[in-house]
């Protein structure tokens, strides 16, 4: 076949070949910038306490009671419960809350309708810092609750812009037909949203609720302001940095912390990727 | 229910009552109205007491001397001048900004557009690869920051061993004014896997005739990037540059960590730490409304940096907003 070939076919062959290698050790570079710090971080939480002082880049003995160790640090346990709280919590506050705003923002005609979404736009541009001030001040002065993740959980109940608009770009890939239909047949707005249109939204609701799980484990800001004068509020995310100033010298334990603050989120990551990959693109399909 | 006792009423009023069907009608738009303020509901409340309320409040503080104990005083312009004037870190953190805004959101397009191209070329075993590429960005900011702090500590790092074994002096990274911010940048470009997915999407989205047309006008692969792909997916890159814009300009959590956990400075509860080490060189203007307001108690200033950033932010969203009509989508 090979000698039936023109010399211009072979050509081309050759050429896709090589571009097929070239693209290939490019991508495999790439992998290895990517991937490497990961390595680096989890081969030196292995290491013994001297060795990680070291310049050494694979652990001579293995000591896997690190992590252990990380895990019976004082305050370890209680962070993971607060991040696991703020996190869970704030993620079914936000979702219940943004659902029926969102609804309304795709399926309603009513005047303001414009303006509403204009301003759920700003709201979602706002940096959080710049209302911090009256913020901290409502909380702590007139609430009580500094010292505690309460100022960033029950806000959560009252929507969040970023959701809002998420889930009303998925709502409006939902044809109209079906909401009508079911108005034809009787169904009241909230019969006609949890029946129908909620079924229907489950990769959008998906995708939010993910990207809020992943936004209230990740804070660090909310909980430095809020829960900074009391360890026993604060979260993985916060707690992490303590951790290595009060281990100053121990870069093993640090990177097996790291680890298994970096753990939770991948494992999420993982297990709900198709959830994940498909709500984000149905919801850029209209976006 | 609600609605037919409306309507009886209405077809039970009285002397010039106005025909039957505009009374419903009527009916039915005040019920409207009523499903779309209870609908609405959390958000009008949550827009008025996290958006309005505090927004209003943070340029009245800017107008007064507090501290957190004493009254607050009317002090007019004075905190406005002092930032303006006096206060030296403001315009460190705005060159700062500046530099991020420039280099760092610059090495995050080219390379997330880089990484997107490459991605589309590749056809053994992408799924492996795209996860690969994704999987720094899901990484959490504190966590990798720490990573980063650790991958590229002087001494003993493993990104300066590596150097020096192949005779190349490695800088001090976090701990050199001089090296801090393009730190920071190795870092932001390590969790580019957002913009690797949007370009992605949108190079697959360039119509594949426009290729074969340049291809057979005999286009070489940097007239075909430059007048095919880079025409196409211009909106995209612009969206990436305004959104990168604006994170940079809130910019808080990797800068401070670094800071923090690289000079030394305990965290936690108790202990004043002002940001920016070193010398300044990673402070960001939220920090500054963090160490304005939360160690030294001088919210009026500190409402001022913040009056400031949301000016800058809201330029830049206007810019976004104008561009990208289709942002909104019209809902029909």
């Amino acid at each position: 076949m090979t000698s039936s070939a023109s010399p211009a076919l072979r050509r081309a062959r050759r050429t896709a070949l090589l571009q097929w290698i070239a693209v290939h050790a490019l991508g495999i570079a790439a992998a290895l910038f990517f991937v490497l710090p990961f390595v680096f971080v989890v081969l030196t939480s292995l290491m013994s306490d001297q060795q990680a002082l070291t310049r050494d880049l694979t652990p001579n003995t293995w000591h896997f009671e690190n992590y252990l160790k990380v895990f019976h640090t004082d305050g370890f346990l209680l962070w993971w419960r607060n991040s696991l709280l703020y996190a869970g919590l704030g993620t079914v506050l936000v979702v219940v809350s943004s659902i029926p705003v969102a609804y309304a923002l795709a399926k309603f005609r009513f005047r303001g309708r414009h303006l509403s979404l204009l301003l759920v736009i700003s709201m979602m541009m706002l940096p959080p810092q710049v209302v911090i001030i009256p913020m901290y001040l409502f909380w702590a002065k007139q609430m009580d609750l500094s010292g505690t993740l309460w100022p960033l959980i029950i806000p959560m109940a009252f929507g969040d812009a970023f959701a809002i608009f998420l889930l009303r770009q998925f709502l409006l890939t939902i044809p109209n037909e079906y909401v009508e239909a079911a108005r034809i047949d009787g169904c009241g707005e909230l019969r006609t949203l949890v029946r129908i249109v909620l079924p229907m939204a489950k990769p959008g609701i998906a995708a939010v609720a993910l990207f809020q799980f992943f936004y209230c484990w990740n804070d660090y800001f909310g909980p430095q302001i809020y829960a900074s004068e009391n360890s026993t509020a604060w979260t993985l995310s916060y707690g992490l940095e303590s951790f290595k100033s009060a281990h100053q010298t121990d870069w093993n334990l640090t990177m097996a912390a790291t680890v298994m603050v970096m753990a939770p989120v991948i494992l999420v990551f993982f297990f709900a990727q198709k959830a994940f990959v498909e709500g984000v693109t149905l919801t850029g399909v209209k976006g | 229910m609600s609605t037919d006792t409306l309507t009886t009423k209405a077809a039970a009023a009285p002397a010039a009552a106005p025909p039957r069907g505009r009374n419903t009608l009527r009916a039915r738009r005040r019920r409207d109205a009523l499903r779309t303020l209870a609908f609405m509901s959390p958000w009008l409340i949550g827009f008025g007491v996290f958006f309005v309320y505090p927004l209003v409040s943070t340029v009245y503080f800017s107008f007064m001397r507090y501290d957190g104990l004493n009254p607050p005083t009317w002090r007019g312009t004075e905190n406005w001048v002092y930032v303006f004037t006096d206060f030296p870190q403001l315009w460190p953190a705005l060159t700062n900004t500046l530099w991020l805004c420039l280099v760092m959101v610059g090495c995050r397009v080219v390379f997330g557009l880089g990484i997107g191209l490459l991605i589309t070329k590749i056809k053994t075993g992408t799924g492996v690869f795209r996860t690969l590429f994704y999987l720094p960005y899901l990484a959490p900011p504190v966590a990798a920051t720490l990573a980063f702090v650790f991958l590229l500590n002087p001494g003993t790092g493993p990104v300066n061993s590596l150097l020096e074994s192949v005779g190349v002096p490695g800088p001090a990274w976090f701990t050199d004014p001089a090296w801090s911010k393009p730190a920071l940048t190795v870092l932001a470009v390590w969790g580019v896997g957002d913009l690797m997915v949007i370009f992605m999407a949108a190079l697959l989205d360039v119509p594949k005739e426009q290729y074969e047309a340049a291809e057979l006008d005999g286009a070489s692969a940097w007239q075909r990037f430059r007048y095919v792909t880079l025409p196409n997916i211009s909106p995209i890159v612009l969206f990436a540059v305004v959104t990168g814009i604006i994170g940079a300009m809130q910019y808080y959590t990797q800068p401070i960590v670094a800071s923090k956990v690289a000079s030394g400075v305990m965290g936690g509860s108790g202990v004043t730490f002002v940001p920016g080490y070193p010398e300044d060189s990673t402070l960001t203007l939220p920090q500054l409304i963090y160490s304005l307001g939360f160690s030294q108690f001088n919210y009026g200033a500190a409402c001022v940096v913040a009056l400031v950033l949301l000016a800058l932010s809201m330029a830049f969203t206007a810019l976004l907003m104008r561009r990208r009509g289709g942002l909104i989508g019209s809902g029909d």
